[in-house]
C-alpha cells in the first residue's frame, strides 16, 4: 500500500568495504584513459562491491561517462585493468559482458515501438515469448509507461523516453546495471517513486548499481557509497553521511552541499583532534577529528551552516568553539532563515538556524553583533 | 476574412510558385504537346503528323482538326508484340540492374559512412568525381574496355584466365555493367546520406543488450537505412528503365530496351505518334513507382519526425 511504500526499504547493515576479507565485484586498478592527449580518467583505482549501490558525482566532464563505459566495454583503459568479479575484462566485448547500461542520451531506437525497444535484449537472450512478454510488462508497469507500450520513441515526451531508456537498461536484470543520470528528465514525484522502485528492485534483485547523477540529494538517499571525482580523478569514496560530515578535501567540501570554509595555520593540538589558527583574527577552532598535518601549514576549517549556532551572547559552554560577527544578511527561506555573519577578517560565515518560533518574535536582525559557536565535533579541518 | 497575411504575402506565394511554374513549363507543357502527337496521325509533312492544330485559322478550323484525333497509335502498341516486350525487358533490365548496384552501393556507401570524419568529404568527392567526364564518353571508355580486343580482354589473356577474348560489347552483360556503373552515384550518395547521420550509440545501445555486430546491422543499421535505400533504389530504376545510350552503345540487336525502340520510331521511322504514344505509355509504367516513392518519402519524414 502506498503508505508503506513512502517508507521506503529498510537499509540493512551493508559495509562490504570496511571487510578487509571482502573482494571487490568491480575493480578499477590504476586505470587511464587518454582520447589523444586529454587524459579523461587519470590513474584511478576503485573496488564497488558486489550488491552494492554506488553513485557518481562530479562536476561535467570529470569523467563519469568514460569510467561506466569502460565496465560496460565501449571503452577500453588505456593503461590498467577493469576486472569484474576477478576476472579483467580487457578485449571482451559488449555484448558478453553481464552488464547492462542506461545511456545518458537514452539511445532509443527510432524504429522500434517502445515495447520491442525494452523486449529488445530479452530476445537476444532467445528468452521465451511468454517470459519476454511477462518481463515487459513488469517492466512498463515498474516505469508506469503501460498505456504507450505501442508507441515509437519520437511519439514520447523527454521523460517518457528517459523510463524507456531505464526500463530497457533493466528488463534483463544484469549483474551489473550502469545509469547515466537516469532520472534527470523527470519530475519531483515521479522521480522519488522511481528512486524508491529502484532501490527496491536492488535489493530484491541483489544487482549491483553504479548511478551517474547531478543531484545529491539523490545520491545521498539511494547510494550505500558515493565517489566525488575531479578531473579523472576520484577525490572521495564514502558512505553518504561519511562524505557530507567528513569531507576529506575543501572540493568534496564545496560540491556536496552548502559548507562554510575559513582559512588558517595549524596550531599545536590540544590532545586528540586540531586546532586551527584562523587568519586575520587570532581565533582559534578546535575540532574533535584529528589531522596529518604538521601545524604551522595551512588548512581550512569546514562546517556546514545548520550546525552553527547563533547568539547575542558568547556561549556558556567554554568547550565550544566562538567566534563573534555582525550580522550582514538574512535569507528567509520559510522553514529555515540563513544568517549571513561578516567576521572581523571579512570573511563570511552562514548559519542556517530552523524557525521554529514565528517571524515577529526572531529577536536577531541586521548589523546586530552576534557570536556563531558549534561543538567540537561540528566542524573539520581540512589540509587540502 | 480578409487581413495582412501573417506568413508574409507576395514573397511566399513566390517561393510556392516557383516550383510550380518549373514544372508547368518543363513537365506539363511538353508532355501535352507529347499527348497531342500520340493521338494524331503519320503524314509526309513538316511536322510529321497530322492534324497540325493551327490557331492562327479560327476556333472552328481547330475544332475541325481535333476531330481527327485518333487512338489507332495506341492500339498499334497493343497489337505489335515488340513494345511490349521492349517495355517488359526494360523493366527487367532496370529491376536486375537496381538490386546490382544496390548490392555494390551499399558496402560502399556504409564504409564511406564508417570512414574516419575527416576522410569522408573526400570520398565523397570521389564518387562525385566521374560526373566531370561527359557521360557518352564515359560509355565510349567501357567499350574500349569490354571490346573483344579491349583492355579487359588483353589482360585476362596476358594472366592467361582465359584463352580465347569474351564477348561482352553487344550483349545484355554490357548493358548491365554500363548501368551499374552509371548509376552508382545516385544509390551511394542517398544511402551515404541515411547511414552517415545514424546515430552511432544505438550499436553500443544494442551491443549492450547482447548483440554481435552482424546481428545489430540486420536489426538497427539496415532498417534504419531503408528510406535510403528506397530512395537510391527509385533514383536508378526509374531512369534506368528508359535508357537509351547505353543499351545503344554497349547492348547489341538483341538488346531490346523501350528508350532505343523509342529512338527508332523517332528517328528511323519518322513515326512521330507511335514514338509519343510509346513515351506517354512510359511515363505512366514509371508514375506508378514514383507515387509509391512519394508515399514512402512521406511516411518515412513521419516516422522519423
Ligand atoms: N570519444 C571522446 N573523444 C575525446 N574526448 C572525449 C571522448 N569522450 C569523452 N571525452 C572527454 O572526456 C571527458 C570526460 O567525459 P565524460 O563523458 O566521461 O564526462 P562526464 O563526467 O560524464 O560529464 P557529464 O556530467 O557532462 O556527462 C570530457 O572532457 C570529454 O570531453
Ligand atoms: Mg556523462
Amino acid at each position: 500500500m502506498a503508505a508503506d511504500k513512502a517508507i521506503g526499504p529498510i537499509r540493512r547493515s551493508f559495509a562490504p568495504w570496511n571487510d578487509p576479507k571482502a573482494r571487490p565485484f568491480i575493480e578499477f586498478r590504476n586505470v587511464t584513459k587518454r582520447f589523444g592527449d586529454f587524459t579523461a580518467v587519470d590513474h584511478l583505482s576503485l573496488g564497488i562491491y558486489e550488491r552494492e549501490f554506488f553513485a557518481l558525482l562530479g562536476p561535467s566532464g570529470c569523467g563519469k561517462t568514460t569510467l561506466m563505459r569502460m565496465i560496460a566495454g565501449f571503452e577500453e583503459p588505456t593503461e590498467g585493468h577493469v576486472l569484474l568479479d576477478g576476472q579483467d575484462l580487457v578485449g571482451v566485448p559488449p555484448y558478453r559482458r553481464p552488464t547492462n547500461m542506461m545511456f545518458q542520451s537514452y539511445a532509443l531506437f527510432p524504429h522500434m515501438s517502445v515495447w520491442d525497444n525494452i523486449a529488445f535484449g530479452l530476445k537476444q537472450d532467445k528468452m521465451p515469448k511468454p517470459e519476454i512478454a511477462a518481463r515487459v510488462e513488469e517492466m512498463l508497469a515498474l516505469v508506469k509507461l503501460g498505456p504507450f507500450a505501442r508507441r515509437k520513441p519520437h511519439q514520447l515526451s523527454g521523460g517518457q523516453k528517459q523510463r524507456v531508456a531505464l526500463a530497457r537498461s533493466l528488463a534483463k536484470k544484469p549483474k551489473v546495471l550502469l545509469l547515466d543520470e537516469p532520472l534527470g528528465a523527470l519530475d519531483k514525484k515521479l522521480r522519488e517513486e522511481t528512486q524508491f522502485e529502484l532501490t527496491d528492485l536492488q535489493m530484491k534483485l541483489g544487482m549491483t548499481f553504479i548511478i551517474v547523477t547531478h543531484d545529491q540529494e539523490e545520491a545521498m538517499t539511494v547510494a550505500d557509497r558515493i565517489a566525488v571525482m575531479d578531473h579523472g580523478k576520484i577525490v572521495q569514496v564514502a558512505t553518504p553521511a561519511e562524505i557530507y560530515e567528513l569531507p576529506n578535501s575543501r572540493y568534496v567540501a564545496d560540491f556536496i552541499g552548502d559548507i562554510n570554509l575559513i582559512e588558517g595555520r595549524l596550531a599545536p593540538a590540544a590532545g586528540n583532534g586540531a586546532r586551527l589558527e584562523c587568519a586575520g583574527t587570532g581565533a582559534t577552532v578546535e575540532t574533535s577529528q584529528p589531522v596529518e598535518a604538521a601545524p604551522g601549514s595551512e588548512a581550512w576549517f569546514a562546517i556546514r551552516p545548520e550546525k552553527v549556532t547563533i547568539g547575542l551572547e558568547p556561549p556558556a559552554d567554554p568547550t565550544k568553539n566562538a567566534l563573534k560577527g555582525t550580522v550582514w544578511d538574512i535569507g528567509y527561506l520559510g522553514d529555515v532563515s540563513i544568517y549571513h555573519v561578516r567576521l572581523a577578517t571579512g570573511a563570511t560565515v552562514k548559519a542556517t538556524i530552523a524557525n521554529r518560533t514565528r517571524l515577529v518574535e526572531r529577536p536577531i536582525t541586521w548589523e546586530d553583533e552576534v557570536w556563531l559557536s558549534w561543538s567540537r565535533d561540528g566542524g573539520v579541518v581540512l589540509t587540502r | 476574412m480578409a487581413g495582412p497575411d501573417p506568413k508574409g504575402g507576395g514573397g511566399r506565394f513566390l517561393v510556392l510558385g516557383i516550383p510550380y511554374l518549373w514544372l508547368i513549363v518543363f513537365f506539363l507543357i511538353p508532355f501535352l504537346i507529347v499527348l497531342k502527337i500520340s493521338f494524331s496521325t503519320t503524314a509526309i509533312a513538316i511536322p510529321p503528323y497530322t492534324p497540325a492544330i493551327d490557331f492562327a485559322q479560327g476556333l472552328t478550323a481547330v475544332w475541325e482538326q481535333a476531330k481527327e484525333f485518333t487512338t489507332d497509335n495506341y492500339v498499334w502498341l497493343t497489337e505489335d508484340a515488340l513494345y511490349w516486350k521492349a517495355y517488359l525487358e526494360s523493366l527487367w533490365i532496370a529491376l536486375v540492374s537496381t538490386f546490382l548496384v544496390l548490392l555494390i552501393g551499399y558496402p560502399l556507401a556504409y564504409g564511406m559512412a564508417r570512414a574516419p570524419a575527416r576522410w569522408r568529404p573526400t570520398l565523397v568527392m570521389m564518387v562525385i568525381l566521374p560526373f566531370w567526364t561527359s557521360f557518352l564518353i564515359r560509355v565510349y571508355a567501357w567499350i574500349g574496355i569490354l571490346k573483344p580486343e579491349g583492355l579487359l580482354n588483353q589482360v585476362l589473356l596476358a594472366v592467361g584466365v582465359i584463352d580465347e577474348p569474351l564477348v561482352i560489347t553487344g550483349t545484355n552483360l554490357a548493358v548491365y555493367i554500363g548501368i551499374v556503373y552509371s548509376y552508382l552515384p545516385f544509390m551511394v550518395l542517398p544511402l551515404y546520406a541515411a547511414l552517415e547521420r545514424q546515430d552511432q550509440t544505438l550499436l553500443e545501445a544494442a551491443a549492450d543488450l547482447g548483440c554481435r555486430p552482424i546481428e545489430s546491422f540486420w536489426k538497427i543499421t539496415f532498417p534504419l537505412s531503408l528510406p535510403g535505400v528506397v530512395a537510391g533504389c527509385f533514383l536508378v530504376f526509374i531512369p534506368a528503365v528508359g535508357e537509351f545510350v547505353i543499351p545503344d552503345l554497349l547492348g547489341g540487336s538483341g538488346t531490346l530496351m523501350i528508350g532505343r525502340t523509342l529512338w527508332n520510331e523517332f528517328f528511323l521511322n519518322r513515326d512521330w505518334p507511335v514514338a509519343s504514344a510509346v513515351a506517354v505509355i512510359l511515363l505512366l509504367v514509371l508514375v506508378v513507382p514514383i507515387v509509391i516513392f512519394q508515399n514512402q518519402q512521406k511516411k518515412n519524414e513521419e516516422r522519423l519526425r
